[in-house]
């Protein structure tokens, strides 16, 4: 834009000469060719050839290998621990999603007063999302070991201390206990941002006008809340089922096969068994789950949030 | 209600309360970071005699310094490529009404929903057929590829809510769409800019499993790869895997504490959408 008043003025007379409307001319379609490159490079192409790969018994190296038809997804439906980890995937994904959205809400909530450490807490409660996922598992596989802090500190308490991730009952539960622990202030984040788009007057005339404050909170806060929960829903659940770093270094699958996911089964068939076609045939699966799941979460947010407007 | 009452005061206790919680497992971190190996005293109680030798061992002993820079490497170029790319695309495809740039938006979309593991692995033979395996640039094409679907959306639904007026303007004032795009539309993307930029740079330098792909059976590695490398290495001897935890949060925090204000409302700001 260093064109002088001169320069612009000529241009203009000459632009304005036939009269186009070159103000309606959009962008060009190649500003799109970059991107859509490196995409279709990274992405889009190797998904497609994972789907072909799912169908046949290529182990990886070797450049001869045949097309099996259906032949690994049967063979998925009769292998326990295929199987074992879809449930564990689904399971993870939804309680991570309850419950982390839960604490998230309750945060936000909280530093949304007049609280004086409310700028404190937003910094510190933040603070662990930022952190390299697989950093903050390995830190917690020590504290929840047999001489870990936390039995340390039920000791304090007179509590008996347990194995944690030893335990196949409890080691799923340790891995949500984890991800809540890191990304909770990422959803009060979210939802602090909701929140504060809520102007103040419509919650004091409710106020005013005697409703307490769950009937507000019911009322006014969750119907405007509805995009703030639409993302993190959608985060969430997309984030737990392809839950992979915490699961490697807290548990590696195990104790057997009681925490392992989709994701760390993928890992282990791939490279330590050299079964890459099954292996992709289990992406597949994770692939139709996430499509599934964010359909319909899709489609029953969107009509909420048409509900709420 | 902007008082500050007893129920003010109660809310504010509880609160601290929750952040000690939260914070409980930082304090061990450091607590034991700092011990000696020989001092056996619960992980709990305060340690009595601080070194900071576990630093330097770790330092020395996990090739800590090299992941550093190769991480850092990696996510500048990656996160660069990824700003210019997809800022570069976002503009026709919300500017253009056309069929094409619907059609382009939705595939790109897609994105978003495919989980990486069904491109990681095919993927991994055509980087193994380039012999790119083991080079960090691998991991560079790799996210500047994978972040397009995610900066394309931050980008195209900020452009959307902006006022064409200006680059109208510069385009009858007879500027090629390039320089509408360089001088005009570029600076009033700044605030989503500076979203993208902290949102990518949080997952890139914190991806794992690809570099573990990639990477695993080079010298080459980044710091989540050389931690988990340093965890196996040091099984046990968990005072010095802890400082080597602290070493790898540091960088991280740093940046975080200095720009959490832009980084919190960036969150949820680019977020919102």
């Amino acid at each position: 834009m260093t064109l002088d008043l001169q320069q612009r003025r000529s241009r203009r007379v000459v632009a304005a000469a036939p009269p186009r409307r070159r103000a309606h001319a959009a962008p060009p379609w190649w500003f799109t060719v970059p991107a859509l490159l490196l995409f279709a490079f990274v992405v889009l192409v190797p998904s497609a050839r994972g789907v072909y790969y799912a169908f046949t018994d290529w182990d990886g190296l070797d450049p001869q290998f045949a097309f099996i038809g259906l032949d690994n997804f049967t063979a998925m439906a009769d292998d326990p621990d295929a199987l074992g980890a879809i449930w564990h995937t689904l399971l993870i994904a939804v309680a991570i999603t309850v419950i982390q959205n839960g604490i998230g809400l309750l945060l936000a909530l909280g530093v949304n007063t007049t609280i004086k450490s409310r700028n404190f807490l937003r910094v510190l409660l933040f603070a662990p999302a930022v952190v390299t996922p697989i950093v903050t598992a390995y830190l917690w596989r020590n504290l929840l070991g047999p001489d870990g802090a936390v039995n340390s500190l039920l000791g304090v308490f007179g509590v008996e201390g347990k194995n944690w991730l030893g335990d196949p009952g409890l080691a799923l539960w340790m891995i949500v206990l984890v991800v809540v622990w890191q990304f909770a202030g990422y959803s009060m984040v979210i939802f602090l941002a909701g929140l504060q788009s809520i102007p103040r007057e419509i919650y004091e005339a409710a106020a005013i006008d005697g409703s307490g404050p769950v009937r507000r909170f019911w009322s006014i806060v969750r119907p405007l809340l509805a995009p703030a929960i639409t993302i993190n829903l959608m985060l969430s659940i997309i984030g737990g089922i392809k839950l992979f770093d915490q699961v490697y270094a807290l548990t590696g699958g195990g104790p057997g096969h009681a925490t392992d996911t989709i994701s760390t089964l993928i890992y282990k068939d791939a490279f330590t068994l050299g079964e890459f076609g099954y292996s992709i045939a289990l992406a597949v699966v994770l692939t139709a789950i996430v499509a599934v799941i964010s359909a319909g979460q899709y489609t029953v947010l969107s009509r909420n949030e048409k509900a709420a407007s | 209600m902007t008082r500050y009452t007893t129920k003010t005061f109660a809310l504010e206790m509880l609160m601290i309360a929750v952040a000690i919680v939260f914070a409980f497992p930082v304090y061990v971190l450091v607590n034991l970071a700092i011990r000696s190996p020989s001092d056996t005293s619960s992980p709990i109680a305060l340690t009595q005699s601080p070194t900071l030798a576990n630093f330097s061992q770790a330092w020395q002993e996990g090739g800590l310094g090299g992941a550093l820079i190769n991480s850092v490497i990696v996510t500048a170029v990656s996160v660069l490529i990824v700003l210019v790319v997809s800022s570069l695309a976002a503009y026709p495809l919300a500017r253009s009404t056309a069929h094409w740039s619907r059609g382009t938006f939705l595939v790109i979309m897609l994105g978003l929903i495919l989980p990486f593991q069904l491109a990681a692995l095919p993927l991994y033979q055509t980087i193994r057929d380039l012999g790119l395996l083991g080079s960090v640039w691998s991991l560079v094409l790799f996210y500047a590829g994978l972040q397009v679907p995610f900066t394309t959306f931050l980008y195209v639904g900020f452009l959307r809510a902006l006022p064409r007026d200006f680059e109208e303007a510069a385009t009858i004032d007879g500027c090629g769409p390039l320089t509408a795009f360089r001088y005009v539309v570029l600076p009033m993307l700044k605030p989503i800019t500076v979203t993208a930029l902290v949102l990518n740079t949080v997952s890139v330098w914190n991806d794992f499993f690809t570099p573990l792909l990639y990477l695993s059976g080079s010298d080459q590695q980044t710091m989540p790869v050389a931690v988990a490398g340093f965890v196996g290495q040091f099984v046990s001897d968990w005072n010095l895997i802890f400082a080597a935890l602290l070493i790898s949060i540091v960088p991280v925090l740093a940046v975080y504490l200095s720009l959490q204000r832009s980084i919190i409302n960036g969150f949820a700001g680019g977020l919102k959408g």
